[in-house]
């Protein structure tokens, strides 16, 4: 493949993917609306479109039309840089997830990820810990109270988390002996659900980790005391209007849906069906492309479905509480978990 | 391709050291170091040390750095104070810097039979990273960690330091 080639395919790529990554954001708002509706017994949205499935559009055009106001007093360069760093952080960690088989395209093209890394989950991370900036400087920048507060909380809030987050990893790390993240993957492929790491590989415990640290990461009730109304307005985008609050508001789903794709890769055995060798492999090729490409949607949608379902069901912790939980419970918690990984691991 | 990649973020390093020191707010001055950061961690992945790439963007431009702006933010510091500079600072710093660049420099003109160093073609994997730093640079590296933990421990002792008094006295009582 020529360097042009290659150019072209990624830059194809990488259009494909975030089209479908912010369609996919627009409806994973529809997606906690509804869902929330139910679970509080009224319907959502439900006037646009059948089944309001329209919503998103008209929410979008909405939030495009609106006066774009800056408020007097706010420190304009990192006012404006904050919305945009939020936004590309939480867009750039899905370009090293892989989607779907590797090498299925024409010339053997991996045509489901973007760029295949040899520390993929490290990456993912990085980026992750830089999209906190976003967030501390939005609060900063707005000259406001409740904004700075906001930010203060998640800053705090993020920094005690990713510890614990890391820590999680590392489980799932020794037993792959990679941080590719296909690496990983494969290693778990050989028989379905028996050989996930949250199963087969005595992972839970670290999933459990995983899981809650992450709600923290992207500021998801029920530890969402960044934007807790009743005492902060709106958090950190408060005195944010329009296209800029609408930003703040796609990276957080953004990330939701980014670590709903790390959970599905690390523990769930990502694009690899659950039936292992029970199924026979498609000849068709195009089904053979596109099955994995099911399963991988399927799993990160139950973690998003998992993720309104928390929402609608847990109260928000007190700062406090979560700041003990972070230290004095998963984090200790995450380290037991690598000492008896590598314990079963060097003596199994 | 590696070079141009080389120059730009190269670039974006001195552009951002300077950049440091001329800024005026903190807070400007922060983000500017953030800047350096990131740019060494991709003339390290230019190297070929992706761990040692993705380590730099992780430790010292997600965590050590968020914790310069959370401090900036707290305080919330304010511009600081231009003054003229002291005059031993003009009188003896600056031909003292001359002296110094120009010595170090003729010296690394004229130095020979230092040996010769030799870049990997490629990448090093997190494989033989580990692999050197759990054989050759044990000794080394377990020093380090405990150094490392001699830091925290200091900054226990000193944040509890009140709190270990107040258990003092209530036991004295």
């Amino acid at each position: 493949m020529t360097i042009l080639q290659f150019f072209l395919w990624s830059l194809l790529k990488v259009a494909v993917v975030t089209v479908v990554m912010l369609t996919a954001v627009a409806y994973t708002v529809l997606l906690e609306r509804k869902l929330v509706g139910r679970i509080q017994n009224r319907w959502g949205p439900s006037r646009v479109g059948p089944f309001g499935l329209l919503q998103p559009l008209v929410d979008g055009a909405k939030l495009f039309l609106k006066e774009d106001m800056t408020p007097a007093g706010v420190y304009r360069p990192l006012y404006l840089l904050a919305p945009v760093l939020a936004l590309g952080c939480a867009l750039i960690s899905i370009g090293v997830v892989p989607f779907g088989e590797p090498g299925v395209g024409p010339g053997g093209l991996d045509l489901f990820e973007i760029a295949d890394v040899n520390v993929g989950l490290l990456v993912i991370l990085g980026v992750t810990s830089i999209g906190v900036y976003g967030i501390a400087l939005a609060g900063w920048s707005s000259n406001s109270k409740y904004s700075l507060l906001g930010s203060l909380r998640s800053s705090a809030q993020l920094i005690s988390y990713e510890l614990a987050l890391g820590l999680s990893l590392v489980g799932v790390v020794l037993r792959a002996g990679s941080l590719n993240l296909r690496a990983i993957v494969e290693q778990q492929a050989e028989n379905g659900i028996a050989t996930w790491n949250l199963f087969g590989g005595f992972q839970f415990v670290a999933f459990f980790i995983y899981l809650t640290a992450a709600y923290a990461e992207t500021n998801r009730s029920p530890f969402d005391l960044p934007e807790a109304e009743s005492e902060l307005t709106g958090g950190y985008h408060t005195e944010y209007s329009s296209m800029k609050f609408a930003m703040f508001f796609m990276s957080e789903y953004a990330n939701m849906i980014t670590v709903g794709c790390v959970a599905t890769l690390l523990f769930l055995g990502g694009w690899t069906s659950p039936f292992g060798k029970l199924i026979p492999q498609p000849q068709n090729i195009f089904v053979h492309a596109l099955f994995p490409i099911f399963w991988f949607v399927l799993k990160v949608f139950s973690f998003l479905f998992l993720y309104v379902w928390v929402r609608g069901t847990l109260p928000r912790f007190r700062y406090d509480q979560l700041m003990n939980f972070g230290w004095r419970w998963l984090m200790p918690l995450a380290m037991l978990n690598i000492v008896a990984t590598s314990l079963w691991l060097a003596y199994r | 391709m590696h070079l141009i990649l080389f120059i730009v973020f190269a670039g974006f390093c001195l552009a951002g050291a300077v950049n440091l020191l001329l800024q005026t707010h903190p807070i400007n001055s922060a983000l500017s170091l953030i800047v350096v950061m990131v740019s060494l961690a991709v003339l390290y992945l230019l190297l070929g040390a992706e761990f040692l790439a993705a380590a730099q963007a992780i430790v010292y431009a997600g965590a050590i750095m968020v914790l310069f702006i959370f401090v900036v933010m707290l305080l919330n510091a304010g511009r600081e104070e231009r003054t003229a500079g002291s005059r031993a600072a003009g009188l003896v710093g600056f031909p003292a810097v001359a002296v110094i660049l120009s010595l170090m420099a003729t010296l690394l003109l004229h130095a020979q039979g230092l040996g010769t160093a030799r870049l990997a073609n490629g990448i090093t994997s997190t494989e033989e990273l580990s692999k050197v730093l759990f054989t050759n640079l044990l000794l080394p590296f377990e020093a380090t960690s405990v150094l490392v933990l001699i830091a925290i421990l200091g900054a226990v002792a000193l944040a509890s330091h009140d709190e270990g008094n107040a258990t003092e006295k209530k036991e004295g009582q």
